[in-house]
C-alpha cells in the first residue's frame, strides 16, 4: 500500500542528493566572504526547510484525523512529525557545526533565528512523551493531532515574527526576494539540495508507514491465528 | 563574522557536518532494517504455525492446496 513507488522515489533521492552534493563541491563557487566553509549551508538549509515543512505536513494531517477519525491520517501525521524531529537534531548539529567555523561559538543566544528553531524543536521533542503517555488509542490519536496542529500553525508564526523583530541579525537570510543576495548557480545548487532532501523525507516517510503497515496487519494477522 | 577560515580548517568542520548527516540517516536506516528483521522473524513465526495446524489437520491442507 505505502510501499508502491518506494523503489523509484528511492532512486529518485539518492541520485538527487547525489546530484546536488556534486554541484555543490564541483559547481557552486566559493563564498567571498565565508570561503569554503559556506559549503555547510547546502546542508543546513534545505534540512531545516524540510524539517519545518514535515511538522506543517504533520499538522495537515492532523486537521484530516480530527475531521475524519482515520488512523491512516494519524499515522501520516506522527510519521511525518517523527521524521521532522530526525532531520531537526540534523539541523542543529550542522547549525552549530557552522556557527563555530563561522562565528567561534557553538552557539549564540540572542540571534533570533536559532533560538526561534530551538524553541520549536523542543516543542515537538515533547510530542512523543505526550502522545505515548495515553494509553487509550482514540485519545492517544485525537490529542496527538490537536498537538500537531497547534505546534504546525505556530511552525510559520514564530518564523514571522523572527523576521518581524527588529533585531540585528546575524543568521544569513535565504527566502527573501532576492534569494539571499546569492549568485544565479549558489540558488541553483541550492534548489537542487533543496529537492533532493525533499524527495529523502518522503521516501524515508512512505519507507516508515510501509514498516508500520506492515507490523499492524501482522499484529491483526497474529490475532486472528490465535483466535482460531 | 569573522574572515574565512583557511582550507584546511574549513574543510574539517565541512566534512564534520555531512558526516553527521550521512551517520543520521545511516543510523535511521540502521533501525528501520532492524524492525524490518522483526517483522520478517514474526511472519517466519506465523507461517510456522500455519503449517503445524495444516499438519494437525489434513482436511484444512486438503483446503489450502
Amino acid at each position: 500500500m505505502y510501499g508502491r513507488g518506494l523503489k523509484p522515489l528511492s532512486i529518485a533521492s539518492v541520485a538527487a542528493l547525489i546530484g546536488a552534493f556534486a554541484l555543490v563541491f564541483f559547481y557552486a563557487p566559493l563564498d567571498a566572504d565565508q570561503g569554503f566553509i559556506q559549503k555547510i549551508f547546502y546542508l543546513h538549509v534545505p534540512l531545516a526547510l524540510v524539517a519545518l515543512g514535515g511538522f506543517v505536513t504533520g499538522g495537515v494531517y492532523g486537521i484530516k484525523h480530527l475531521r475524519s477519525g482515520s488512523r491512516e491520517h494519524d499515522m501520516k501525521s506522527y510519521v511525518a512529525i517523527h521524521l521532522s524531529i530526525i532531520l531537526g537534531v540534523a539541523t542543529l548539529a550542522t547549525g552549530m557545526i557552522w556557527a563555530k567555523a563561522s562565528w567561534g561559538a557553538w552557539w549564540v543566544w540572542d540571534e533570533p533565528t536559532l533560538v526561534a528553531f530551538l524553541i520549536v524543536f523542543l516543542l515537538y521533542a515533547c510530542y512523543q512523551p505526550l502522545r505515548f503517555a495515553i494509553e487509550d488509542p482514540d485519545r492517544q490519536m485525537r490529542y496527538a493531532a490537536v498537538f500537531a496542529v497547534i505546534g504546525g500553525a505556530f511552525v510559520p508564526l514564530c518564523f514571522m515574527s523572527v523576521r518581524f523583530a527588529q533585531a540585528a541579525l546575524v543568521h544569513p537570510r535565504v527566502l527573501d526576494q532576492t534569494g539571499g543576495g546569492m549568485p544565479g548557480s549558489m540558488f541553483f545548487t541550492f534548489l537542487v539540495a533543496l529537492a533532493g532532501m525533499t524527495l529523502l523525507f518522503v521516501t524515508l516517510w512512505k519507507f516508515e508507514l510501509s514498516s508500520k503497515h506492515a507490523r499492524a496487519q501482522l499484529a491483526a494477522l497474529r490475532r486472528r491465528v490465535a483466535s482460531a | 563574522m569573522g574572515p574565512a577560515l583557511p582550507l584546511d580548517e574549513a574543510g574539517a568542520y565541512v566534512a564534520a557536518a555531512y558526516l553527521v548527516f550521512l551517520a543520521l540517516i545511516l543510523a535511521y536506516v540502521g533501525i528501520m532494517a532492524s524492525k524490518l528483521g522483526r517483522i520478517e522473524k514474526e511472519l517466519t513465526e506465523l507461517t510456522e504455525l500455519a503449517a503445524r495446524r495444516d499438519a494437525d489437520d489434513p482436511a484444512r491442507e486438503k483446503e489450502h492446496a
